[in-house]
């Protein structure tokens, strides 16, 4: 509860820096004038342009840091994060397909066409989680599946006639939040609550997946239903922030982990505060791509990487001394 | 009375291989029956199959009198637990929280103190709120034990629950097992210790090579043929003061 409410102070304090902080710098006057007349010049600014970007980072890497400690938690595997399944390698070549085929222009067009590869995507790994029970079949057959995206995703460079394809592409693939309108969360926000629903339901599931797939099996829960349960939530989380920002690594990976010791290493109690933690890194991670000064602004999902390979080759470090004991 | 586990003419088979062939096992309330077997015998199999985590070739297995096959999740974790040979913990819970799972059913606080009863009885309660990772792997096996004995399951089905425990808590666990059953349930356990099965078990089942190589209480089945023909070894149990004791070499062909 304590960790719950500081997570959400250093929240609230990341999204007010957020707003207040950016490209154009504001004088104390004008932001004065922003709070008393939205409608002005500031107050665009303010509350069309950084207020809903931040918040469309928070909610993503919210979803990141979720469907992360979801699949953490599913498979046991501490190095285990959104895009293990596959799910955004799906989202990823949907867009890339909408983009080669001149319809990423059309408004919404993009956001769809990735939310619903991630979601088919999605669908193929829940069939197989409800078929199969040991987490490294999953894996497996996730590694398949985002190996199949990948090298669909470079088929659509590959095959389309025009270097303007790949360059979008590849800038999409990058992920970012500049641009989004309050419009853009209203529509990723029924996926993400179905996803933090479903994510929620499977809980248990995954606590008592802590003492493997035999206890979990004979331990009374329906364990077939929250293994799907668990996969189609993350697809959902993952797919939906796919679809709002591209593809983001590594804060998936890193939220878990920032709060998995202050919950005793339960891996349902980790579910609320990873997302939070995941707001947090990507609001800051959004902040600091739009305040370094860089000719072109720095895309999320470069900025996000930079940070977090250094926080992958720690966790490596940390879980190659939990294996030996 | 009902018993708490019938097992009748079970085969399992890995693909062509038979595993177990034509195998029957009860276990009655109050009971403790070993099931014994050098390794790759099917011991374990027979316990998952028990458990509907095994599919059968044939057979048929009843927990508490009901078909196995027409119970759901929630009833059939009502009529038995499950301590699995594998001791592999994913992630660093303190041992009262990993006990507390064998509850999970039951509200928190209960499931704290039974996970903390289960642990004083087990003689690591001064560990309750260690990581399970920190812990030696017997401290850790004594974790997982406990959380078995934390279910209260009228059946609990043990797999090597004295493996890797020093001597006084290998008796340890198998006495409080013991209690468990003299208190009502039906204990199920596998074991390698020879000695210990003649102590603990009211009754042995002894596979060899998937097949039934005896039956029946201890002193009376682990004769010096069985020891020769299921274990290959050259001895016999011998009575102690303390209790019956295996005097055995391997046998020299």
């Amino acid at each position: 509860m304590r960790l719950a409410l500081i997570l959400i102070a250093v929240l609230a304090a990341a999204l007010a820096l957020s707003v207040v902080f950016g490209e154009t710098s504001l004088s104390l006057a004008q932001y004065a004038d922003a709070f008393a007349h939205p409608g002005s010049a500031a107050g665009e600014i303010l509350f069309r342009i950084r207020a809903p970007r931040a918040v469309c980072a928070a909610l993503v890497g919210a979803a990141l840091g979720l469907s992360g400690a979801v699949m953490q938690g599913l498979l046991r595997n501490p190095l285990a994060e959104p895009g293990v399944l596959g799910v955004s390698a799906g989202g990823g070549f949907a867009a890339a397909c909408a983009i080669a085929l001149g319809v990423g222009a059309v408004s919404g067009a993009l956001e769809l066409a990735a939310l619903a590869g991630s979601l088919a995507a999605g669908a193929i790994v829940a069939a197989i989680a409800a078929r199969f029970r040991e987490p490294e079949t999953l894996i497996l057959f996730g590694v398949a599946l985002a190996a199949l995206g990948g090298a669909l995703t470079a088929l659509v460079f590959n095959l389309s006639p025009s270097p303007v394809t790949t360059a979008e592409v590849l800038s999409w693939l990058q992920g970012s939040v500049a641009n989004r309108a309050w419009i853009d969360l209203g529509w990723a926000l029924p996926p993400m609550a179905l996803g933090a629903g479903l994510c929620a339901y499977a809980a248990t599931g995954l606590r008592m997946l802590t003492l493997g797939e035999e206890s979990a099996a004979l331990s009374g829960l329906p364990m077939a239903r929250l293994r799907v349960a668990a996969v189609a939530g993350a697809a959902l989380l993952t797919g939906a922030s796919v679809a709002l920002a591209g593809v983001i690594g590594f804060v998936g990976l890193a939220a878990p982990h920032l709060v998995r010791g202050s919950v005793s290493d339960d891996p349902a109690r980790t579910l609320a505060p990873s997302a939070i933690a995941g707001a947090i890194l990507l609001v800051i991670a959004d902040l600091l791509a739009r305040v370094i000064p860089t000719e072109e602004e720095l895309r999320l999902g470069v900025v996000t990487a930079l940070f977090g390979a250094p926080v992958f080759a720690l966790i490596a470090w940390r879980a190659a001394r939990s294996w030996r004991a | 009375m009902t018993a708490a586990l019938e097992i009748e003419a079970l085969s399992v088979r890995l693909g062509r291989r038979i595993v177990l062939e034509d195998v029957s096992l009860s276990a009655e309330p109050g009971e403790v029956v070993g099931v014994l077997g050098p390794n790759g015998a099917g011991k374990t199999t027979l316990l998952r199959a028990a458990l509907g985590l095994q599919r059968r070739a044939a057979g048929q297995v009843r927990l508490g009198g009901r078909a196995l096959d027409d119970l759901g999740d929630r009833e059939r974790a009502g009529l038995a637990a499950y301590l699995p040979q594998e001791r592999r913990v994913a992630w660093n819970m303190p041992a009262w929280r990993i006990a507390a799972l064998g509850a999970a059913e039951r509200a928190p606080a209960l499931a704290h103190a039974l996970a903390l009863e289960q642990l004083d009885a087990l003689e690591i309660g001064d560990l309750a709120e260690r990581g399970v990772l920190d812990m030696s792997g017997g401290e850790r096996a004594r974790v997982l034990l406990a959380r078995l004995l934390v279910s209260r399951a009228p059946l609990l089905v043990a797999d090597e629950p004295a493996a890797g425990l020093d001597p006084e808590t290998q008796f340890l666990a198998l006495e409080r097992l013991r209690a468990h059953a003299d208190d009502g349930a039906a204990v199920v356990l596998t074991l390698h210790d020879l000695t210990l099965a003649a102590r603990v078990c009211d009754r042995v089942l002894v596979l060899r090579d998937g097949c039934v190589a005896g039956a029946g209480r201890p002193a009376e089945t682990l004769t010096p043929e069985l020891l020769s023909a299921a274990f290959g070894l050259d001895g016999a149990l011998i009575d102690t003061p303390t209790g019956p004791v295996l005097a055995a070499a391997r046998k020299r062909s």
